[in-house]
């Protein structure tokens, strides 16, 4: 998540008068090691077990690169979507105040909070064909549930507060003066927005749609229910993982998941180091 | 419109910009979010009040409700102790590598559900190089509750740390310097000074763990085994019972599920609240 920056890091050394600092690092790499890098170990050693071309078989299977495919792409969608929406919320939520901000702020959460499966039932039976959404979209020869636009729909709920809550504390310290002068000099709000805003807003952007972007490749509790999870069409390669772990074929499973954990595992880097290239930028340090 | 322009000072203060965009904001929302939250519970109470707890009283469901708890009640202990040292550890003290341990952190936030799943699998079920050795000891963690647990700290480990880390970074540690200068022993450092400044942050980071905790889907489903009545969690009887055509049981399931997902954004409400008030009495 966003909010974790070194805002204390460019300050005089300061000398280790506060007790706990062996006891606070050592737990805290005892505990990182034990549950986040010490399982990544069975990983590897499955896949290296198998040899090369078997792995590049695996991984490069026909149904697994339609999967990638509908995920990347679903994913893509849905965030920028979010891009959009979730600029939309921030702003209103910063900039405006009206009866209602409280819940409508808290609203935002309601995917973080919701387990996944829940979502998944929700909306699957709100876009079935018998359901609200389904009935009145299918009066337009719309069809959501069971296709990847389904896919598409869950994604982009489950990720929307990424978005709204990276974008807000940047708004929130936006200082006024510049824009106050751009609309003193007989400047439109758009071209003040586009020229003067969005130049200190878009990091932060990027950075919420990246992260959004992240958590939908990953999505599975929402997506299975309403995707349908038709082979080539709309099965996500989450999904793919757990069909190949019900085949109990454990090394086709990891040498998928490995692919996905290192593509998350490399966007998480880079979501980080631009991250803290941009905030540095931006505090001026 | 020329007099409204002349007082507008920051870009979208016209009136008709602003009330254009809340609308379209607030339009959307209502379709996004608050519909598909509203019905949830009109899915569930569909058939009326008797069946809803009739559907709750069925053995199965209140096993998994049990096990759901038992699992959240294991989980949240650990993540708050371990999520108190490493915000402390990386807001008190600076050390190499220290971003990049936060950077570590986030690991949960990036790796999908199932994937995580499968990383526990593969260590610790029988095929692993530590499932052997429990093997062997007649240990199993996989397919049974402790593989739940497992799986579930990982899930929900940096909620605790991401909350606290923007707010220890925002009050520093001149405070904290003070006491230990007064003669304040760690622990009553922590007791007087740190917690009361974190509480609700706090509190927070335990109560949004729980909701994620006792959500957990991707993860649980794959160590689970899907025992009916025996490893089942919440969300899995959920799957179970939706996928079997009782729609009305799985939402009334759900229902409580979506309860507990309310109460933690009504109590983040209620914090934010708060800290507005002491900002503006400040």
């Amino acid at each position: 998540m966003p909010s974790s920056l070194s805002v204390a890091s460019a300050k005089t050394r300061h000398k280790r008068v506060l007790p706990g600092f062996g006891l606070s690092l050592g737990s805290s790499l005892f505990f990182i090691s034990l549950i986040l890098l010490l399982p990544m170990t069975g990983l590897v050693m499955q896949t290296a077990d198998m040899g090369w071309s078997e792995y590049w078989y695996v991984i490069t299977d026909e149904r697994v690169v339609a999967s990638y495919k509908v995920t990347i792409w679903a994913a893509l969608i849905a965030s920028v979507f979010n891009g959009v929406f979730g600029l939309l919320l921030a702003w209103v939520l910063v900039r405006y105040e009206f009866p209602g901000k409280r819940i409508l702020d808290a609203l935002v959460d309601l995917p973080f909070a919701l387990p996944t499966a829940v979502a998944g039932i929700t909306l699957a039976t709100l876009y079935a064909e018998n359901g609200w959404y389904g009935e009145l979209l299918a009066q337009w020869g719309i069809k959501v549930a069971y296709t990847p636009l389904g896919i598409i729909v869950a994604m982009s709920f489950t990720s929307i507060p990424f978005v709204v809550r990276t974008v807000q504390p940047v708004l929130e310290e936006l200082s006024p003066e510049e824009e106050e002068a751009g609309i003193t000099l007989g400047a439109s709000d758009w071209s003040v927005f586009q020229r003067i805003i969005m130049p200190s807003l878009w990091p932060a952007l990027v950075t919420g749609v990246a992260l959004s972007f992240t958590r939908s490749l990953g999505e599975f509790g929402a997506v299975i229910f309403i995707a349908g999870n038709m082979p080539y069409v709309s099965e996500i390669t989450s999904l793919m993982i757990f069909v190949r772990l019900q085949e109990f074929d454990f090394p086709a499973a990891s040498a998928i998941a490995s692919v996905v954990l290192i593509a998350s595992l490399v966007l998480l880097f880079a979501i980080n180091i631009w991250q803290g290239r941009y905030l540095k930028r931006l505090h001026g340090r | 419109m020329a007099s409204g322009q002349r007082h507008q000072q920051r870009v979208g203060d016209r009136p008709a910009v602003k009330y254009t965009l809340i609308g379209i904001t607030l339009v959307l929302t209502a379709l996004l979010l608050v519909v598909p939250l509203i019905s949830i519970f009109e899915q569930a109470f569909v058939d009326g009040l008797a069946v809803y707890w009739d559907s709750l009283g069925d053995p199965d469901t209140l096993h998994a409700i049990g096990l759901t708890l038992f699992v959240a009640l294991l989980t949240v202990p650990i993540n708050l102790f371990f999520g108190v040292l490493l915000a402390w550890s990386v807001t008190r003290f600076e050390f190499p590598g220290r971003k990049l341990m936060m950077t570590l952190m986030d690991i949960p936030f990036a790796v999908s559900p199932v994937v995580a799943g499968l990383l526990y699998l593969l260590l610790y079920g029988n095929n692993g190089w530590i499932g052997e050795w429990l093997y062997e000891h007649d240990l199993q963690l996989m397919f049974a509750w402790p593989g739940i647990v497992m799986v579930t700290v990982f899930v929900t480990c940096p909620f605790v740390a991401r909350e606290l880390i923007p707010l220890m970074q925002q009050q520093g540690r001149e405070d904290e310097e003070a006491a230990v200068i007064l003669g304040a022993s760690g622990w009553q450092l922590f007791r007087r000074v740190t917690l009361p400044n974190i509480k609700w942050a706090l509190l927070y980071g335990v109560i949004l763990t729980n909701a994620r905790a006792v959500g957990e889907f991707g993860a649980v489903s794959v160590v689970s085994g899907n025992i009916r009545g025996e490893t089942n969690t919440l969300p899995l009887h959920i799957q179970l019972l939706y996928e079997d055509y009782q729609a009305t049981a799985a939402f009334a399931s759900a229902s409580l599920l979506a309860l507990i997902a309310l109460i933690t954004l009504i109590f983040k409400a209620f914090i934010e609240w708060r800290q507005e008030r002491a900002e503006q009495l400040h």
